[in-house]
């Protein structure tokens, strides 16, 4: 029991996964990225977590030398965050790009060995 | 069971379940709604994971940037088709 | 091969792959122990090193200050990105934002088709309030929760509600493509700038070389506070870019074949 957030981390990359290559419509699978993406800060948190009394690593109104968190993997997964949310809108604008040219969103017909 | 607190171990399931709802919902509309709902619980629980900072990040871009872009996304895909 | 048979195939292989996941995170120390030194080392230094208290920060903008410009740049080049691959969407002068309301655009229609009294108003009031807000969160990001990123997306989202609640029109009066560009451009250079200001006093590349302060203060932790202030114009500039390129107005499309 003390595994299942790394078991949860995981299922949330494969069902990800699964959603990305059962996709009929490209946006759907965009934000099927996003999840798959979303399981690696699940994954990075949970790792650095540390029981009571530990706390955040912001000592605004507690003395420095508090137990705390680790803060590496906060940079870390804010890096990923802000990287997800930008690498998703350069697809968004792939996917208008796709429409325009091939006049169909749907993975299924668009694949290059088609027409 | 001792390293969580009851509410820790329910947001994890709760995120567990709103991830596999938005992979489920195809039609792309209603799936950005859900994933600003699996967003608000992915926030939830990274403040009961002490991570204020990460939690900030994730309910601006998850739940603001993130279905705004798409819905235009998808706006624009319907007026050209 | 058929979809039937590749989603079966791709079942398959999904639970070989949860199964190898879970096997390899068993070795992971147990979720509520962490063990490692690195995160107790930085914690330890932190506040007496860089006079900062919200480490997170220190660690983002000092300690680990190089793979936070390697991903600025990463946002830099996807806003590019997004500009380029949309260049020939929108009016037919390229991709200037044109100051004239167009009232004959039908993403506006989609956008505020029937926007009402109160969610104008409601729009005009909060836009200042979420400024406000966004800017002290930029500021503040080495004093308590906050920092540049956070800040940006907040600061950009008065613009999202300019553009949801009175349309494209209002958003390119408000957002001029030049001047946005000019920001994001600036917040990414300035980075860069101050990290190879700290080459010519004889440091290495992003050393904290400004003097600390007082920790608590809002004007202390050295370098830390600029390049905060650079990552939020930077983060806030991309993403109004990408509001202002999404949101560009549809006229006479037609496929490319």
């Amino acid at each position: 029991m003390s595994y299942l957030p790394y078991c949860v981390a995981a299922w949330l990359f494969v069902i990800g996964l699964y959603g990305v290559v059962t996709s009929r419509h490209l946006v759907h699978l965009i934000v099927c990225l996003s999840v798959v993406q979303s399981s690696t800060y699940l994954l990075l948190l949970s790792i650095g977590f540390r029981d009571l009394p530990a706390q955040a690593p912001i000592f605004s109104d507690v003395p420095p030398g508090t137990p705390a968190v680790d803060p590496v993997v906060h940079a870390l997964t804010l890096t990923d965050i802000v990287v997800s949310a930008t690498v998703s809108a350069l697809l968004l604008a792939l996917v208008m790009d796709v429409q325009r040219r091939r006049g169909s969103v749907d993975p299924e017909t668009l694949s290059p060995f088609r027409e | 069971m001792n390293s969580f607190n009851t509410l820790q171990l329910v947001v994890f399931g709760l995120v567990g379940l709103a991830g596999t709802a938005v992979v489920l919902t195809r039609n792309p509309k209603r799936q950005i709604f859900v994933a600003g709902v699996y967003g608000l619980f992915q926030t939830v629980l990274f403040y009961l994971l002490h991570s204020p900072d990460v939690a900030l990040s994730e309910l601006a871009v998850t739940t603001v940037g993130l279905p705004i872009l798409v819905l235009l996304t998808l706006a624009r895909l319907e007026k050209v088709k | 091969m058929r979809p039937r048979h590749r989603h079966l195939l791709f079942l398959v292989a999904g639970a070989g792959v949860l199964g190898y996941l879970v096997w390899g995170m068993l070795d992971l120390s147990p979720f509520g122990r962490y063990p490692g030194p690195y995160g107790d080392i930085v914690n330890a230094v932190a506040f007496s090193e860089r006079h900062v208290l919200n480490v997170v920060t220190a660690v983002i903008f000092d300690y680990r200050g190089f793979d936070t410009l390697g991903e600025e740049f990463i946002l830099f080049a996807c806003v590019t990105g997004v500009s380029l691959l949309l260049r020939h969407e929108g009016d037919e002068q390229g991709d200037r934002c044109s100051p004239k309301p167009r009232r004959e655009s039908s993403l506006e229609q989609a956008i505020a088709p029937h926007a009402s009294e109160a969610s104008r108003s409601c729009a005009a009031l909060y836009c200042g309030l979420i400024l406000v807000f966004g800017v002290y969160i930029v500021l503040t990001g080495h004093l308590s929760v906050g920092g540049g990123f956070q800040g940006g997306v907040i600061l950009a989202s008065a613009w999202l509600l300019v553009l949801v609640a009175f349309g494209s029109p209002a958003l390119h009066r408000f957002a001029r493509k030049y001047a946005v560009e000019w920001f994001e451009s600036a917040g990414a250079g300035a980075y860069v700038l101050i990290g190879l200001a700290s080459l010519l006093f004889g440091q290495n590349f992003l050393t904290n070389i400004l003097p600390l302060g007082e920790p608590g203060q809002l004007l202390s932790s050295g370098t830390i506070l600029l390049i905060n202030c650079g990552v939020g114009i930077e983060v806030s500039s991309g993403f109004i870019l990408l509001l202002c390129e999404f949101g560009k107005p549809l006229q006479h499309q037609k496929p490319v074949r």
